[in-house]
């Protein structure tokens, strides 16, 4: 546990080491208020809720989850520490682990940045502070999916650009994969359960689900199962290395 | 205690390394010499447990490095070739990160730091980010994080890769100052160094061991009585057959 700790506090601090922390939050909140605020219209909508900000969310994080994530292993791989760190006493798991939690608690962090609008939202009406306090936790548990897909795929380059775009795209395709773009596609030939089953993929669905204020335990369950899965991939990718 | 049995690797078509058996005891400085391509580094890979083995075993203290990974690397002090560390962390850091990863806190901590420091002779640059040091600076980081918890076995690969001539005799120092209750193999292509710190020889070409002796024994098979003809002589004398 002590290992999964230092390998956490050292990941989460070289996020801070850089610019990036700086950069990265900067653009999170700027764009998260312009999506809000001009393509959203947030005031003109005349309603005291939070349910335009969140709607911004999947896209958002379709393209900033990434870039937090694309470093996590691909420069590991390209800067030779990898060797090191998989040389250490830590259980592998505890390795991808703690990567995985520094990423997201870092994520987290730019989401509590985004606290004044709720203090906006209140000043302006009485919102159901439940649904936001849920929508902020289905938030959370979407962006810890986009991350583990992003740490999985960065396991499997030294290229933090490769890994940025594959990330991207499988993300995109979790995201819609509820739409009727994507849908209907499969529609004119699968058969209806898979088609039901490419639905229940989608990010959007399932985050839409918390946003009405509902914390459906399917839901969490949902997010929860597929950061699982990833990072178990992540691990067994990281395993493959041995065979050289 | 390092044991080695019938290890072998192969990558694709290439075996980088054949059936190469070798046991080093506790007092001994193995100089692991070959070629570059001869297999030094893979076979450190494989005895570090970064790589696992086609075929063969390797146990550190008992522990096989496959099937008991963590508590052979605890064991273990490990300086991969190029000595890599993470770069925005300065060498206070990154030592305090190693210390947690190896289960060293408090009093205990600091005292390993200060004494890994001291050796590697890193207190002018400590609070400097690594990745402004110099080469010799950084490998002297790398050295200090392999010897940190005092492990009872050593592998260091290159350790004088890039030295001048004077970071060079420290650094032979200090192994030749550790050397005495530790199990300890340095790989290099520097005939000088065998003579410097080893008490035994190790030459391997084409992944196979061609010589294991002392190194007077070594010198005294040329007629010359110098290394460098004796590994000449040794590892270049059939270039047919490689990779077979």
């Amino acid at each position: 546990m002590n290992a999964l700790g230092a390998v956490f506090a050292r990941e989460f601090k070289s996020y801070f080491a850089t610019p990036l922390a700086f950069v990265f939050i900067v653009i999170f909140l700027f764009a998260m208020g312009a999506f809000t605020f001009y393509l959203g219209h947030f005031y003109d909508n005349g309603a005291a809720d939070l349910t335009v900000f969140f709607g911004y969310h999947p896209w958002l994080y379709l393209f900033l989850v990434p870039a937090l994530a694309m470093r996590l292993w691909a420069e590991e791989r390209r800067s030779g520490t990898m060797e090191l760190l998989l040389t250490l006493p830590v259980p592998l798991w505890a390795t991808v682990v703690g990567k995985f939690l520094a990423a997201w608690a870092f994520a987290g962090l730019a989401l509590i940045l985004t606290f004044p609008i709720w203090i906006t939202v209140n000043y302006l009406g009485h919102p159901d502070n439940g649904v936001i306090l849920a929508s902020y936790i289905g938030s959370f548990l979407m962006a810890g999916a986009y991350l583990s897909i992003g740490a999985c795929v960065s396991s499997t380059t030294s290229n933090q650009v490769i890994a940025f775009i594959v990330s991207v795209v499988v993300c995109f395709l979790f995201t819609i994969s509820g739409a009727p773009l994507v849908l209907d596609a499969f529609r004119a030939w699968a058969p209806l359960p898979l088609v039901e089953a490419i639905s229940s993929f989608s990010f959007i669905t399932h985050f839409a689900a918390i946003t009405s204020g509902v914390i459906d335990l399917r839901d969490v369950i949902f997010f929860f199962s597929l950061i699982g899965l990833f990072l178990y991939a992540n691990m067994l990718i990281v395993d493959l290395r041995k065979s050289g | 205690m390092i044991e080695i049995q019938h290890l072998t690797k192969r990558f694709g078509p290439l075996t980088a390394v054949k059936d190469l058996s070798l046991a080093v005891g506790p007092g001994e400085v193995l100089g692991f010499l070959g070629p570059n391509g001869a297999g030094k580094s893979t076979t450190m890979k494989m005895v570090t447990g970064y790589l696992a083995p086609d075929e063969g075993r390797v146990t550190i203290c008992g522990h096989d490095i496959v099937e008991d990974t963590i508590a052979a690397q605890k064991k273990l002090g490990y300086l991969p070739e190029g000595a890599p560390a993470y770069g925005e962390m300065t060498p206070r850091q990154f030592l305090r990160f190693i210390a947690q990863v190896r289960e060293l806190s408090g009093q205990a901590a600091l005292s390993a730091t200060e004494r890994a420091v001291a050796g590697a002779e890193l207190q002018s640059v400590l609070d400097q980010p690594i990745e402004t040091l110099s080469k010799g600076f950084r490998l002297r980081v790398g050295l200090a994080q392999a010897i940190l918890h005092d492990p009872e076995v050593l592998v260091l690969d290159e350790p004088t890769d890039g030295l001048d001539p004077n970071q060079k005799h420290a650094v032979r120092g200090l192994i030749r100052g550790m050397a005495k209750n530790k199990t300890i193999i340095v790989s290099t292509h520097l005939l000088e160094e065998v003579d410097a710190i080893c008490t035994r020889a190790v030459i391997i070409d084409r992944g196979r061991i061609v010589v294991d002796a002392k190194p007077a024994e070594l010198a005294a098979r040329a007629p010359s009585g110098r290394l460098d003809d004796v590994f000449r002589q040794l590892t270049t004398g059939d270039t047919r057959g490689a990779a077979a």
